[in-house]
């Protein structure tokens, strides 16, 4: 494993983006094929299931450290990461080996079938064989989240710079759903003809955020406007008389939306669309709270399919006729996609997302402001002659979404963070008061800067008034502006109101304690936005 | 003052307490590294946290006064060599090398025959420039943990010395210069003492080279270094490696060096968030502090019975001391607000 963890090392050490991609190209041209394999699945979400529990994996190395397990807990959010706390806390490994990475995975797989005591033993022995930084490798494949600074993004790049292929089409063949077990590096980048895959998905085309108004985007008729749905973005594949359903992250969803497979009966074979999925009250959607229950189901109740039915709001046509459409102009793309929805029943799970018709851009804000009474986040504006790109690509797709509603609460709770954030305090728990009380209502982690997180780290280390495990409950004394998309109702929180999206977009300083924000202010947007 | 209960109260008192303005000794009437005004400061080496200024009158080793006298302006310093015994009033007082950084000292207290020490800051291996650590046996060590926790295990000097000197010299032979961030008492003097000057010029922050004057007055010995004042053009310079404190990386007085890899010099660089978050090219693990093993050794070395646990990971620390058999406490300072490694990455000491 040491080519993969020099690797790492190499990206680990670099912030700039071309020498990372150019340490993955020359990777990827040296290592073995089955090491490619696992590379390109690593880094593209995928890695081997889990077969130690973190507790076990955290109470054999306090063992082999020769710690007790409480100090290496205590250790664990001041290094903010797991696999890495182990590594650090090993004593040095007793041999040398230089076994390759496949080897690694291979041995995790084989824990599956082997008794507690083996898996342990097999564990000591991995460890005792590896340097820190192979350690943390190789405890980052149990602990799963194998994020280190390689986007999918930039591992596609650099194999496209290894392989001499084109990044989009080495993208395409990179969606769907093979895992390294599957299918061999040969099959899945070299082979001339893609292998045929039914249920292989386009890679998503994402918006960039509309900063100032859209005057600076031209003529408003070469533009087309759409609401910015709250839901999930997906694709529906229906290809050889069967469906599939994907999300934008590229996890496949069938099941849990067994409205879709009524779809075939509508629908001609060999087409692919896009749009968002969501929870759809007979006229619009539901908030999203709704199609959240949904989400976490793998395989739904008929009561919720009752309650918090599902259907699409198709905007793309991206295959037709088992044609790629993605090189054609918008506007063709829908006026296809229009054909192809016509005169549906009205029942049918799916529709087309209505274009919002505009003259001039002082309408078409006029028409955003009005977002929330049709439960959308805002607008979408795509260029009507725009191919559909795959990736963030600034130019043709813009959302345009309302400003967020705002509200002004006295931060209660810290924790600190994970990875880059480690030893910061960066979570927090924010309340608004209820007569004299404050009571929680919502958790924020992001919106501050670098210098204001060190500044409030410090002031939470002197103002701590009781710790519960890693939670900190701080003296209440700083009021913060928390920005959310949206309110909710909810049962589970002691509040009663759930927020979607909230973080802290401004720390008032300005503002005394008493003056942040009521549990009746919340009410009241509830009652408005709910 | 009449004697009996003078004599009785003294009895009562421990050799050293703690108060508000820092760790006092009743018997001598003298306060060790004091964070508010006093009448009489020992001080155990120069570091703004521990040596502040307005005192009436100073305390320090010989090695240490320079520095002091540099930092702090016109005080009045007696100094002691080190090893050297001083009685202040009823207590017995001596200085001890604690290898921190050059002239730092533990200091050793004795009163009536109950010996207390006070570490300062330590560092149990030797660095090739510090006065190396010398373990004093005690019945009370006040002991810092600012790395206390088992993750923070330091590869010796010579390994990072090499890892240090390949990264320079990668660098000059891809024509970029090598600026590395570190403290300008202590960790600044340590690196050079590490770095190979064959590999090119070393230039310097004004902060450090004060520094190094000082101490090559004092007869330590540093390499070759170049003040890079403003006038100086650092294209007469490549492949220079250039030392500056941390505030000076990615500040214009940094951008005058042209293409360059950045790399900061510290314990905390142990830990890959914080690395990540410093966003420098490189973080190389070299800490003026002991690390694990360093603190459990220096301990077991005094053979004191009493601990307290300063600046650092004291809760926990003080609860694995007592694991082992120590009678451990916390003791809360003002310590750890300073300038070297006592200062935690998120911008103060936990």
């Amino acid at each position: 494993m040491k080519d993969f963890s020099s690797l790492f090392t190499t990206i680990d050490q670099t912030t700039k983006t071309s020498l990372k991609t150019k340490a993955l190209a020359d990777f990827f041209k040296s290592a073995s094929d089955t090491d490619k394999l696992w590379t390109i699945a690593l880094f593209s979400g995928r890695r081997p299931k889990r077969a130690v529990s973190t507790t076990q994996l955290r109470e054999w190395a306090a063992e082999m450290g020769g710690i007790p397990l409480w100090l290496l807990e205590e250790s664990y959010p001041i290094v903010g990461d797991l696999a890495e706390t182990i590594a650090l806390t090993l004593p040095p490994p007793s041999r040398d080996s230089d076994l390759p990475l496949t080897h690694w995975i291979t041995e995790l797989k084989s824990l599956a079938t082997v008794d507690v005591d083996q898996r342990k033993a097999r564990i000591l022995n991995a460890w005792d064989q590896l340097d820190p930084t192979e350690r943390f490798l190789f405890n980052k494949l149990i602990t799963g989240g194998f994020r280190i600074g390689v986007s999918q993004k930039l591992m596609t790049r650099a194999l496209a710079q290894a392989t001499d292929q084109e990044e989009a089409s080495l993208a395409h063949r990179l969606m769907g759903a093979w895992t390294p077990e599957t299918t061999t590096y040969h099959a899945l980048i070299e082979v001339e003809d893609v292998e045929a895959d039914d249920s292989r998905p386009y890679p998503f085309y994402l918006a960039y955020q509309l900063e100032d108004g859209p005057e600076a985007l031209g003529a408003p008729e070469d533009w087309q406007a759409e609401w910015k749905w709250d839901g999930i973005r997906g694709q529906i594949i229906l290809r050889n008389g069967a469906h599939h359903v994907w999300s934008r992250g590229e996890e496949l969803m069938t099941d849990r939306f067994p409205e879709f497979a009524r779809l075939t009966d509508f629908l001609p074979d060999g087409i692919v669309l896009d749009g968002e999925i969501v929870a759809w009250d007979g006229a619009q959607p539901f908030p999203f709270n709704t199609l959240q229950a949904r989400i976490g189901r793998k395989t739904v109740p008929k009561k919720l399919l009752k309650d918090a039915p599902v259907i699409l709001l198709a905007y793309d046509l991206l295959e037709h006729e088992g044609q790629d459409l993605r090189a054609l102009p918008l506007q063709e793309r829908r006026a296809r996609m229009d054909a192809v929805l016509y005169d549906l029943p009205e029942d049918a799970p799916i529709k087309a997302a209505p274009p919002l018709p505009f003259d001039t851009w002082g309408t078409l804000a006029q028409t955003r402001a009005t977002a929330r009474d049709h439960r959308a986040e805002g607008l979408m504006l795509k260029r009507k002659d725009s191919p559909y790109l795959s990736g963030r690509k600034k130019g043709d797709w813009w959302k345009w979404k309302l400003d967020p509603l705002t509200v002004d609460a006295v931060m209660i709770y810290a924790q600190q963070g994970h990875g880059r954030r480690a030893n910061l305090f960066t979570d927090f728990t924010f309340a608004v008061w209820d007569g004299n009380d404050l009571v929680p209502f919502t958790k924020a982690y992001s919106g501050l800067t670098d210098d204001e997180f060190r500044k409030i780290t410090a002031w939470v280390r002197k103002n701590t008034q009781q710790r519960f495990g890693p939670v900190r409950q701080v003296t209440p004394h700083h009021v913060f502006e928390i920005a959310f998309e949206g309110i909710h109702a909810s049962p589970r929180h002691k509040s009663g109101i759930a927020l979607r999206f909230p973080r802290m977009s401004r720390w008032r300083r300005d503002k005394p304690l008493q003056e942040a924000n009521t549990l009746d202010d919340l009410k009241d947007l509830l009652k408005t936005y709910g | 003052m009449c004697g009996m209960p003078t004599i009785l109260m003294r009895m009562a008192q421990s050799v050293l307490t703690f108060t508000d303005r820092g760790i006092y000794c009743p018997a001598g009437d003298f306060y060790i590294d004091p964070w508010r005004p006093v009448d009489r400061a020992l001080i155990t080496h120069g570091h703004a946290d521990h040596a502040r200024p307005g005192h009436r009158r100073y305390l320090c080793t010989d090695a240490c006064a320079p520095v002091m006298r540099h930092r702090l302006g016109d005080i009045s310093v007696e100094t002691v060599k080190f090893g050297e015994t001083r009685n202040i009033g009823g207590a017995l007082v001596s200085f001890h090398p604690a290898g921190h950084l050059p002239g730092s000292a533990q200091i050793r207290v004795e009163v009536a025959g109950e010996v207390w020490v006070a570490s300062g800051d330590y560092k149990v291996v030797a660095d090739d420039i510090s006065e190396p650590f010398e373990p004093v046996e005690c019945h009370s060590f006040i002991t810092e943990c600012t790395f206390g926790l088992p993750v923070f295990k330091w590869d010796d000097q010579k390994t990072v010395a090499k890892d240090l000197n390949a990264w320079w010299a990668q660098n000059a032979a891809d024509g970029k210069a090598s600026i590395l961030g570190a403290y300008s008492l202590g960790k600044a003097q340590r690196l050079l003492a590490m770095v190979d000057p064959d590999i090119g010029p070393i230039l310097t922050h004004g902060a450090v080279e004060n520094t190094n004057e000082v101490l090559r007055h004092q007869g330590y010995q540093l390499p070759d270094t170049i003040h890079a004042t403003p006038d100086l053009n650092a294209k007469d310079h490549p492949g220079a490696l250039v030392i500056a404190p941390p505030s000076a990386l990615g500040s214009q007085w940094a951008r005058r060096f042209g293409p360059s890899s950045t790399a900061f010099a510290s314990g905390w660089m142990r830990l890959r968030g914080v690395r990540r978050r410093r966003a420098a090219d490189r973080g190389f693990v070299i800490s003026d502090h002991a690390d694990w093993d360093g603190l459990m050794s220096a301990i077991k070395a005094t053979d004191a019975e009493n601990i307290y646990a300063t600046h650092g990971y004291t809760e926990i620390f003080a609860r694995w001391l007592n694991t082992q058999g120590y009678n451990a406490q916390v003791l809360k300072t003002e310590f750890g607000t300073g300038e070297d490694d006592t200062q935690a990455p998120s911008g103060e000491a936990a």
